[in-house]
């Protein structure tokens, strides 16, 4: 009770420290003043503002009304509520956008009332990105401002499932505009990163194994920071997840010489929106793998990357072919669960092995398959121990056959020398004592 | 009736029914023999489902360790915190399922197949893996340790 | 040899003087089987209730370490398979015996009615025979989910859909099976019940009667046998049919251990009730005749369901066969009865085909 007091009484001094505020929320908390005459309009593009934002947005939720962000005297009657003597803007312009959002979100100690843990460098990042500096510039009307992906009067944050900055539907977002080949002409980029990007093992977690903190467009890009790919820069992103492949990469001889030859780093050979789930058979080099790009198979490098295959190849033969006799033996009823559990090394071992493809070397690789190696001939030989072990059940059943069928025959002569004494099976009258 | 006669009759006889006597108790113990070894409880305890009594004494895992168990056919890490406190977790990393170790120089749990790290709650907080590790709870019963899936 | 024999004298008549042995040595010795060509069609009934009796032994052996809940059904049965001395025995010859005794079940049933054993006064035998293998078919399906393994779980979510179509009853049933609307750990504490404490429990008293009925008509011979002025000829129940039904009762027991030891039933995978249904999901063979008549139906005929005019349909044939000794007025005259001999020719086919299609055509189709 003591604690539910304490909070209520602290829920009420932050109360009034906001409405103390010398902020926009302070002018008039809902806007309902304005929504009156809004909705009587008859006007469509003037009525769906106020219908919408009530409704949906999260600054409505959190207090906020009309003139937090269009100025004015929300309790003013008749037009001269929108007296630009009284701060009204109407609609703000592209220009206005950054100011007009960053008043509050730019403002550390203002933004703390309501979300600490949000960041306050929205504006400071989008001024460098393309999109703000095109704008700035060039005053370009077709790059994305604040409301392009956070829509005016129906904000919601990222962690609502429909908002437009849901990890799910970030993509569609960003899509919107760079999807679309004819507003995009003028640029000369490609439009086709959304049909791609849907194609990719990030996609995939994503959508259909529900991680939504697999990678979309912003975590590589940036949020508002939107700035071009660079070929450095791509590979730093990839490894602040993948960060084996990134120290191997880093180390091995590739790194130079993708750089001399201005191919990207993981892009190389994993594409940089199109990543699709990896797989052994890109290792190699026959007619799918990633390696016959640059390498013939006689040179050193292809060379290393058949020897690579074989060595990755054959552990996962050796530990399904343990898996699979294992398995079996279960099946039968015999105990191997100790095996099984020692046979995961196996799998650590494969999963490190192709982690190691990214030194390039053969000796990297062996290292670890090595290890997965011993492990599956150990399971193996377990599994074969425990089909052995069948076989002595076999034996077992074996002794009980003779034994019923001993006791068969002795049934048998027993019948036969009761018919004998008795008769065969007789009719009733010669049917007398059976002793 | 010829029964009683002389002859080679009585032997045969009393062969058939020694033949018959004989078999019938051989069947006899081939059929108690499995049923009396099934009733013998045997010496693994049961691995149930729900929890797993581990091998290791408490005082046997020093603060800032950890060791793996074995929790059904899936691998299990018992960690004992710097702070002195026992936790134990599923040690299959949820990036692709290799088996996460303790790092006494980063006092945490690390998967060495990625690099993924997870903090002492089990959260993951750097590297590749998308969710954090399934706790186990961890009961001391004396010096005997259980544990057991979320109750 | 004197002393022994003069000690079981004595014990004979101290039990005698108590239980009245004199009489039950009259009445078995007073038992006796008439002997002709179908004589060998007498020894089903008998290896039925060896195989039941098997069953008996065998589960409660395996209720000493089965325990009956979603979390740990599979993993008992795991436990009882790799870690319990001769478990792994224990359990397949429960399996194989259950369905051994199916088999020798439907033998039994379909030589008593082709040989018309249930011509009276033999028809409360009949009846009682009837509703043990309706018992019998509800020990195959319960006992079926007990382990909670993928196709068990998907088998039984089929199996208690089928009741859910008929009209008006229908969902309920469905829900009374389940013990709720979806096949749960719920439905598997039910099925365990029902196994182990219900259906035994009826069987004890269907099996009390029929048995009781057998002894007191004694063994029907065939009209067919009758009219021709065989089956004079008997042999006593006692031991001359007791040792050779022994005979094939080890033989029985031989098979079983063969097949338990060469083909130890399989445990499968644990059942997860959110995976999507395995490809093939199969019945026990008992049941597939049916299942394969249901894949069969059109979705609609004359307008209703295909599935509700299917189950509706072998409500009806059961319904039939079990009043058989009604429907069949010749047999019950002594008269031949051609008619019904075909009835029972024509089922036997039916069923066989049926299983042999369901079978052999692949499960996709």
């Amino acid at each position: 009770m003591m604690r539910a007091a304490g909070f209520v009484a602290a829920m009420w001094v932050a109360l009034l420290f906001v409405s103390a505020w010398p902020s926009p929320a302070a002018a008039e908390p809902r806007g309902e003043g304005c929504v009156t005459c809004h909705l009587e309009t008859g006007d469509d593009r003037l009525e769906k503002p106020a219908k919408e934002f009530g409704k949906e947005d999260i600054h409505a939720a959190k207090g906020f009304g009309c003139t937090a962000c269009h100025g004015g005297d929300a309790r003013a009657a008749g037009m001269e509520a929108m007296d630009p003597a009284k701060g009204y803007i109407g609609k703000p312009e592209r220009a206005q956008l950054t100011q007009v959002c960053g008043r509050c979100h730019s403002d550390a100690r203002f933004m703390k009332q309501y979300n600490p843990s949000l960041r306050v460098d929205q504006v400071a990042e989008y001024v460098t990105s393309v999109h703000g500096r095109r704008l700035r510039e060039q005053a370009d009307p077709k790059v994305a401002t604040c409301v392009s992906c956070h829509p005016a009067h129906a904000i919601k944050p990222p962690s609502d499932p429909r908002s437009s900055v849901h990890p799910l539907r970030v993509a569609d977002t960003c899509g919107r505009c760079h999807g679309d080949a004819k507003y995009m002409e003028p640029y000369k980029i490609p439009t086709d990163q959304l049909q791609k990007y849907k194609q990719s093992v990030h996609w995939k977690t994503m959508s259909v194994k529900g991680d939504l903190s697999a990678p979309t467009c912003n975590d590589c890009h940036g949020n508002h920071g939107a700035a071009p790919p660079g070929v450095s820069w791509v590979g730093n992103v990839c490894g602040q997840c993948h960060t084996v492949n990134q120290e191997f990469f880093a180390k091995s001889v590739h790194a130079k010489a993708f750089t001399q030859m201005g191919v990207p780093g993981c892009a190389a050979c994993h594409n940089n929106h199109e990543i699709r789930e990896t797989s052994d058979a890109m290792l190699g080099t026959g007619q799918a793998t990633v390696c016959a790009g640059c390498h013939a198979a006689s040179d050193k490098g292809g060379k290393a990357a058949t020897d690579m295959r074989g060595l990755i190849d054959g552990l996962r033969g050796e530990s399904d072919k343990a898996r699979a006799i294992l398995l079996q033996a279960e099946r039968a009823g015999m105990e191997v669960s100790q095996a099984q559990f020692d046979l995961n090394g196996a799998k650590d071992a494969l999963v490190k092995a192709r982690a190691a493809v990214h030194t390039f070397t053969v000796q990297g690789v062996k290292k670890e398959v090595e290890v997965g190696l011993t492990i599956s001939e150990k399971a193996y030989a377990r599994g074969v121990r425990a089909l052995d072990e069948l076989q002595f059940r076999r034996k077992g059943l074996a002794i009980s056959l003779v034994i019923i069928l001993a006791l068969i025959a002795a049934l048998v002569l027993t019948i036969r020398q009761l018919d004998r004494r008795g008769g065969a099976p007789q009719g009733k009258t010669q049917e007398t004592r059976h002793g | 009736m010829v029964e009683g006669t002389l002859g080679p009759e009585p032997t045969r006889r009393h062969f058939i029914s020694w033949f018959l006597g004989t078999s019938a108790g051989a069947f006899l113990l081939s059929v108690f023999y499995p049923v009396g070894r099934y009733l013998i409880p045997p010496k693994v305890e049961e691995s149930m489902a729900g929890s797993v009594k581990l091998t290791i004494k408490p005082q046997d895992v020093k603060p800032n360790s950890g060791q793996i168990f074995k929790f059904g056919s899936r691998p299990a890490i018992l960690i004992r915190t710097p702070g002195g406190e026992l936790q134990a977790f599923s040690a299959v990393c949820t990036h692709l399922q290799c088996t996460v170790q303790y790092r006494p120089d980063l006092s945490h749990i690390w998967c060495a197949c990625h690099n993924g790290h997870y903090d002492l709650n089990g959260k993951n907080i750097a590297g590749p893996p998308p969710r954090p590790l399934d706790p186990y709870v961890v009961n001391v019963r004396g010096d005997q340790i259980v544990v057991s899936k979320s109750a | 040899m004197a002393a022994p024999d003069s000690r079981r004298g004595r014990l004979r008549t101290w039990l005698d003087e108590r239980v009245d042995l004199a009489a039950l040595e009259k009445l078995a010795k007073k038992k006796e089987i008439p002997v002709h060509r179908h004589t060998v069609w007498y020894y089903f009934g008998g290896m039925t209730l060896f195989l039941l009796m098997v069953q008996v032994a065998t589960g409660i052996l395996l209720l000493l370490y089965y325990r009956p809940s979603a979390e740990e059904a599979y993993e008992s049965v795991q436990f009882l398979m790799t870690e319990v001395q001769f478990g792994w025995l224990v359990r397949s010859i429960h399996s194989w015996a259950a369905n051994l005794m199916m088999f020798t079940l439907f033998v039994h049933l379909f030589s008593v009615l082709l040989l018309k054993a249930y011509r009276p006064p033999r028809e409360v035998t009949w009846f009682s025979g009837m509703a043990l293998l309706a018992l019998a078919l509800g020990f195959g399906f319960t006992g079926y989910l007990l382990p909670w393994n993928v196709l068990s779980y998907f088998a039984t979510q089929v199996g208690t859909e089928i009741p859910g179509v008929i009209p008006l009853v229908g969902p309920f049933l469905r829900r009374l099976l389940r013990g709720g609307d979806e096949v749960t750990g719920a439905t598997l504490t039910r099925f365990y019940g029902i196994h182990v404490a219900i259906l035994p429990a009826l069987t004890v008293l269907l099996l009390g009667l029929h048995l009781f009925l057998v002894q007191k008509h004694g063994m029907s011979i065939p009209p067919g046998v009758e009219r021709r002025g065989g089956g004079r000829r008997t042999m006593p129940f006692l031991p001359h049919f007791l040792l050779r039904d022994l005979v094939g009762w080890l033989s029985a027991l031989a098979i079983l251990a063969a097949l338990a030891a060469y083909l130890p039933w399989e445990l499968g995978q644990k059942a997860d009730p959110f995976a999507s249904a395995p490809a093939g999901i199969k019945p026990e063979w008992y049941f597939m005749f049916m299942f394969q008549t249901l894949k069969y139906l059109p979705s609609y005929i004359l307008g209703i369901e295909g599935e509700i005019v299917g189950v509706v349909g072998f409500g009806l044939g059961g319904l039939f066969l079990l009043l058989i000794p009604f429907l069949d007025r010749q047999t019950a005259r002594g008269q031949p009865s051609r008619l019904f001999t075909w009835i029972g020719i024509v089922i036997i086919i039916y069923m066989i085909v049926l299983t042999y299609l369901g079978y052999a055509v692949s499960p996709t189709k």
